[in-house]
């Protein structure tokens, strides 16, 4: 494959969760690229192994119980999971940086923010510690929080500012990727909106390219180039953004959009997606979504999940278009 | 911050005052008399009667007690029965040694427990953790006197290497220090291990590494800075027990100590040394629960801006 296209190319990824009464699917057989300067919008329900695969990326998925059991993570042509501990540390923070889901626990306490952002800047940026400090405090300011406020300590700050330390942090180094997980779920409307519009002023400014992780599809309408849509731990749909919303194919991402159009019958009608995502430690045969789907047929539980091109990059996983790619 | 601490100083007043209270109360309604046993069998119930007049034993509770509070106002402590000399001198001469006891033993137990319960946590179900755990019930279930004998039968009986008397030199301190000492390494091993176990596995610690910090300043700088406040509760916690508890040690050690000081006085029913002797471990113990608040302040930032 043409590796050296791609920022990112991530091939196969499978993370398991090794626990005593089961195996956790978390992450299978997962797949996408990313260009240099692209977001990517990684949609999915609740338990569909995002936040796993962002870990993975990272390289930060606990261990144990998890376990990447395979796959390539290709960044700038070079495989993440060869990499040594010690390389793999220059590379987090500084060249992939990750914004987390919940922005009530994940800073530290009992440091105040500004030594939290300096030391992400120490870590990789060759500075002393009183230039690393002004750093620390130019990026308060540039996620829209003033210098006196600097030496403050988490608690002391709302959700939303909170936040923003997170993205702070995660933009000190200027890395190459950004990995937002689901980065405005926790926050009220208004500050979800201007958490956006920080992040895409941001990522404009500086050319990250960027995967963001949500249930959001208004979300990835607004920030997203293209989007992967993923369920029981893998990418069964991969299509540019415009691409996607107006001719989906996948049945989930169909259910997702609200309104399945049904082949035989033309009704409109508006059904939400039935039943449940399948228990991750009991996934069933073939493909994962037969058991919630409208078009289920019997072949399904012997699919082996293959993806399917239909045109411009868009991929599908779906015996429906089996054999009909281009 | 200052505010806090005198609000503090001042609540320290009716906690010590309700310690006044009971312990007169105990030493009242004790049925051994300190006359008597001064003057052995040979007294006639005239001469104690004298006596007990004399030291105002005669008086009622309410007299008694609303002299001894007013003396102790006064700063006035008395003089021991027994020796005759101020009860303060006599204190002030055991104390230091039943201090340095205490607090070498409870410093001896951070210096091995948190490490131990470090690498413990870090090393969760490792044979390590296993060894480490095992050791920590053994330790904790140990009894500090018979650590001690064993101690002098071992190193100062068999090898002859460290004295078994006295607490003057640090080489007299190793042994009594290592057996007051390692019950509270244990405990503080336990409470180390469980309170990072569970910051380890917190977000902000991922957020650490997602920085590319190495695990060993994800571990001291993050993880345990958030883990200390229980360490430091059972810490201050062990002092405590530790001050009350050295008799035993200072005992076997012959230390000359404040504990074995008032076991001994209170065969004497020497009362004005048992009073002042309770009131002043409340007292530094009280002093010791402060130093553990502004401690716990001083660690963590959600604690220090409720000290108004
Ligand atoms: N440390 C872990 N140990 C065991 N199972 C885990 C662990 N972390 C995640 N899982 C399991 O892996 C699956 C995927 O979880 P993940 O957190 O990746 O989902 P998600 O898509 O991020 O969901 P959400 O939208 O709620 O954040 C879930 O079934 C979860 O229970
Ligand atoms: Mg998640």
């Amino acid at each position: 494959m043409a590796t050296a296209n791609h920022l990112l190319e991530v091939n196969d990824l499978t993370i398991h969760f090794l626990l005593e009464d089961g195996v956790v699917k978390a992450v299978n057989d997962l797949s996408f690229t990313l260009n240099a300067g692209e977001t990517i919008g990684i949609v999915g329900e609740t338990g569909a192994g995002k936040t796993t695969t962002a870990l993975g990326l990272m390289r930060l998925v606990q261990s144990p119980p998890g376990l990447v059991v395979k796959g390539e993570i290709n960044f700038e042509g070079q495989n993440l999971l060869d990499l040594s501990e010690n390389d793999m540390r220059k590379v987090r923070g500084n060249k992939i940086s990750m914004i987390f889901q919940d922005p009530m626990t994940s800073l530290n306490p009992v440091m105040p923010v500004r030594d939290q952002i300096a030391e992400v800047i120490l870590l990789h940026q060759n500075m002393s510690a009183k230039e690393a400090i002004v750093k620390a405090e130019e990026m308060l300011n540039l996620v829209g929080i003033r210098k006196e406020r600097s030496k403050e300590y988490p608690h002391q700050f709302s959700g939303g500012m909170r936040q923003r330390v997170g993205i702070a942090i995660a933009l000190a180094c200027n890395p190459t990727l950004l990995i937002a997980d689901e980065p405005t779920t926790a926050l009220d409307v208004t500050i979800q909106a201007q958490v956006l519009e920080l992040m895409k002023q941001l990522k404009q400014d500086l050319n990250t390219s960027m995967i963001m992780i949500t249930h959001d599809l208004g979300i990835v309408a607004d920030i997203c180039d293209k989007v992967a849509i993923m369920y029981a731990g893998t990418v069964v749909e991969l299509a540019d953004k415009v691409d996607l919303f107006k001719n989906p194919k996948h049945p989930y991402t169909v259910g997702l959009f609200g309104s399945i159009p049904d082949i035989t019958n033309d009704d409109d009608e508006l059904k939400p997606i039935k039943g449940a995502m399948p228990d991750p430690t009991d996934l069933p045969s073939g493909c994962p979504f037969r058991t919630r789907c409208d078009h289920v047929r019997d072949a399904c539980a012997a699919f082996n999940m293959q993806k399917t091109d239909v045109g411009n990059g868009h991929y599908v996983k779906c015996i429906l278009f089996e054999g009909k790619g281009v | 911050m200052h505010k806090y601490i005198l609000k503090r100083l001042l609540m320290m007043v009716p906690v010590l005052l309700g310690v006044i209270i009971i312990i007169f109360s105990l030493n009242y309604f004790m049925p051994a008399c300190p006359v008597a046993r001064r003057l052995g069998d040979a007294a006639t119930p005239d001469q104690i009667r004298q006596g007990r007049d004399e030291l105002g034993l005669n008086d009622p509770y309410v007299v008694q007690l609303g002299r001894f509070v007013g003396n102790i106002v006064r700063l006035d402590f008395g003089d021991s029965f027994h020796t005759g000399q101020p009860v303060t001198s006599e204190i002030a001469a055991r104390f230091p040694n039943t201090f340095q006891l205490a607090l070498f033993g409870v410093l001896l137990g951070l210096i091995i427990g948190i490490p131990l319960g470090i690498l413990s946590a870090t090393r969760q179900y490792s044979l390590f953790d296993s060894g480490a755990t095992f050791l920590g019930l053994l330790g904790a279930s140990i009894p500090n006197f018979w650590l001690g004998m064993m101690l002098i039968i071992v190193f100062s009986v068999n090898l002859g290497w460290l004295p078994a008397m006295g607490f003057d030199t640090p080489l007299h301190m190793i042994m009594p220090v290592t057996a007051i000492g390692t019950g509270s390494a244990a405990i503080i091993m336990r409470m180390t291990r469980s309170s990072m176990l569970e910051n380890i596995r917190q977000d902000y610690v991922r957020t650490a590494r997602a920085k590319g910090q190495s695990e060993r300043v994800v571990i001291f700088r993050h993880a345990l800075k958030n883990a200390l406040l229980p360490i430091i509760t059972v810490a201050g916690l062990q002092f405590g027990v530790l001050l009350g508890g050295a008799v035993l040690t200072e005992n076997i050690f012959t230390i000359i100590g404040l504990g074995r000081f008032m076991v001994d006085s209170m065969h004497r029913v020497d009362s004005p040394v048992i009073l002042s002797g309770v009131l002043f471990i409340a007292l530094i113990f009280s002093f010791v629960n402060l130093a553990v608040d502004l401690l716990y302040g001083f660690v963590d930032p959600r604690i220090r801006s409720q000290y108004k």
